[in-house]
């Protein structure tokens, strides 16, 4: 059953489109990741989604009930994690907990309950009596995190749910996410940037950019999409090894970039030799080599032309997957 | 239309601005405050001075128009302060949740006429005190239904003018461009008599806050009145259901 459903749902800023008439459908019980770089429009898509915005074209059905005209209903069926902080900060933790449990319609016994697991989640126990304009950002968004999963809505928004959390919350977040939705079959429609997240946590995927949806698919056939395995490697002469290893038959998407150049191949460990080979006679020395599976980044580099690190302003490495501190896992 | 989740919604926005109002105490001293100031300084300042259509002390005249004010300024504070929500980002976890945008405007509404009604009651204690007629319990009664409907009105404003901008500077503007010349031709610092100019006498019958003052002034002191108070509640309520209604209409529009 199709929980999500848009339509052509579009949103323009004076002039600037943000959503550019997107169609794509989420199942009941799935994980679903809107990955992007900042500004691609995730955020914008879940206001609309949420009745915050109202769609400057098209529409969509949650739950099968119409965003545009049936906008209580819709309510009546979704809960979000917001990307901003959405807290009163005169009122301590436990009081925005438990204003949002009231708000919600929670009975007495549900409220306690939830309200002590989640504090307990997002490690906040402590500092729940305490006025929430006294809290640290991160302390903030742990608690707005901890608001949004407290009641089980049948869909679930988190907009880039773990932005600026230690790694240590993150997989905890995640564990409470995968658990929400297995126990009480809760969609979740996230957005993301971080592609381990979205790798660890989704079903299925949606790459936006530009306002728009480049592909869609589920996360293992969008990396079989860009081969077996990756071959990422740095040479004297990217375009000039790169022109040539795309004659061969074994050798898909041979992408070159900034500074390397990535190769999709099966059996990419048996492919090293025959590689270099081709490489000395062309007489271009190849400085560095790697093979791995394909990850949501190699997706990412290939369906936008770049990596998400460049997105935002870093510099673009030769690992995409070594990331800001998180521990994550390169080859799988 | 309203079920119980819906009462449970308007019962926490309500409780949600009790708290803030108890825990923001200088907001709660200033209010009270400042409504004093008008009274001592203007009643005592003006003690002696005769106008032209008022019977009785300047303070007995004043009392009732300064209620009317302290009550005016918190409601629609109240209702503008919609505004902060939106830049907080809180306005947009109330309006994601499953309640009746109707229940989000009655929660809201009653939670700033019970802040104005205690601040208006405070100073009809004080005004009392100082020596302020009252002309009988059942008036008092009736003081205090047109404090509560004047408390929705300017909420229900504040709701409008919030709905409407973006920022404070146009509250700012709002305030001093409109409400302090509305305020001055509702016969709060002195009468409408034959001695102003025929416009201005004009543009006080057409200005709302005029019913308000004189009702309040009908009912609790009983003099210095000009129509009978039930005829100012008519008019009162009238504007009321009307500002309400363009208030939750503009709150359910907008965006957050």
């Amino acid at each position: 059953m199709e929980i999500i459903e848009t339509e052509n749902l579009t949103k323009t800023f004076e002039g600037f489109t943000a959503v550019d008439h997107i169609k794509f459908s989420v199942r009941k019980g799935e994980i679903f990741g809107f990955l992007g770089p900042n500004g691609a429009g995730k955020t914008t898509t879940i206001k609309m989604l949420t009745t915050l915005l109202y769609p400057s074209e098209g529409t969509a059905s949650i739950a099968g009930f119409d965003i545009l005209k049936q906008r209580a209903m819709v309510r009546e069926n979704i809960g979000v994690v917001f990307q901003e902080p959405a807290l009163d900060t005169e009122l301590t933790g436990r009081e925005n907990l438990d204003f949002h449990a009231r708000m919600y319609g929670l009975s007495p016994e549900t409220r306690k309950k939830r309200i002590t697991q989640v504090l307990s989640l997002v490690d906040l126990d402590e500092r729940k009596d305490v006025l929430v304009k006294f809290y640290s950002g991160g302390m903030k968004r742990r608690l707005e995190i901890a608001r949004g999963l407290m009641h089980s809505p049948t869909v679930l928004f988190l907009d880039e749910p773990t932005l600026g959390l230690d790694a240590q919350t993150r997989r905890a977040i995640w564990d409470y996410i995968k658990k929400l939705n297995k126990d009480e079959n809760t969609t979740i429609f996230l957005t993301t940037h971080y592609m381990d997240e979205a790798d660890f946590l989704c079903n299925h995927i949606g790459i936006i950019d530009h306002g728009k949806i480049l592909v869609m698919d589920t996360v293992d056939a969008l990396k079989k999409s860009v081969g077996h395995d990756v071959i990422t490697l740095t040479c004297s002469d990217i375009e000039k090894l790169q022109k040539r290893l795309e004659q061969e038959s074994w050798v898909s998407n041979a992408t070159p970039h900034t500074s390397f150049l990535t190769l999709g191949v099966e059996r990419g460990e048996e492919k090293i030799p025959v590689i270099f080979d081709i490489a000395r006679t062309i007489s271009v020395s190849i400085t560095s080599i790697d093979v791995r599976k394909p990850t949501l980044d190699d997706v990412f580099l290939y369906y936008t032309g770049r990596s998400m690190r460049e997105q935002t302003g870093e510099a673009p490495r030769m690992k995409p997957m070594k990331s800001a501190g998180f521990p994550m896992r390169r080859r799988q | 239309m309203m079920n119980p989740k819906d009462l449970q919604a308007i019962y926490m926005l309500w409780l949600r601005q009790m708290k803030r109002f108890i825990r923001a105490k200088s907001r709660v001293l200033t209010t009270i405050i400042q409504p004093l100031f008008f009274l001592f300084i203007l009643g005592f300042g003006f003690n002696i001075a005769v106008f032209p259509g008022m019977t009785g002390s300047y303070i007995n005249f004043l009392a009732p128009g300064i209620i009317a004010m302290a009550i005016l300024f918190s409601s629609m504070f109240t209702g503008v302060s919609v505004l902060w929500d939106r830049q907080s980002g809180f306005l947009q976890e109330v309006l994601v949740a499953p309640v009746s945008r109707l229940s989000i405007v009655i929660g809201r509404t009653l939670g700033g006429a019970t802040v104005a009604l205690f601040q208006g009651v405070v100073i009809m204690i004080i005004a009392i005190a100082l020596g302020v007629h009252v002309v009988s319990p059942g008036g008092l009664l009736l003081t205090l239904v047109i404090m509560v409907l004047l408390s929705f009105t300017a909420v229900g404003f504040g709701l409008i003018l919030a709905s409407k901008m973006r920022d404070f500077e146009g509250f700012q503007s709002i305030m001093s461009l409109i409400l302090m010349p509305l305020l001055f031709l509702s016969s709060m610092f002195f009468p409408v008599s034959n001695s102003l100019p025929v416009w201005l006498q004009v543009i006080s019958y057409c200005n709302p806050l005029f019913y308000m003052v004189d009702g309040i002034r009908g009912s609790f002191t009983g003099a210095n009145y000009v129509l009978h108070p039930l005829i100012d509640l008519a008019i009162i309520l009238t504007l009321c259901v009307i500002i309400m209604g363009l208030g939750s209409y503009f709150f359910n529009k907008s965006e957050a």
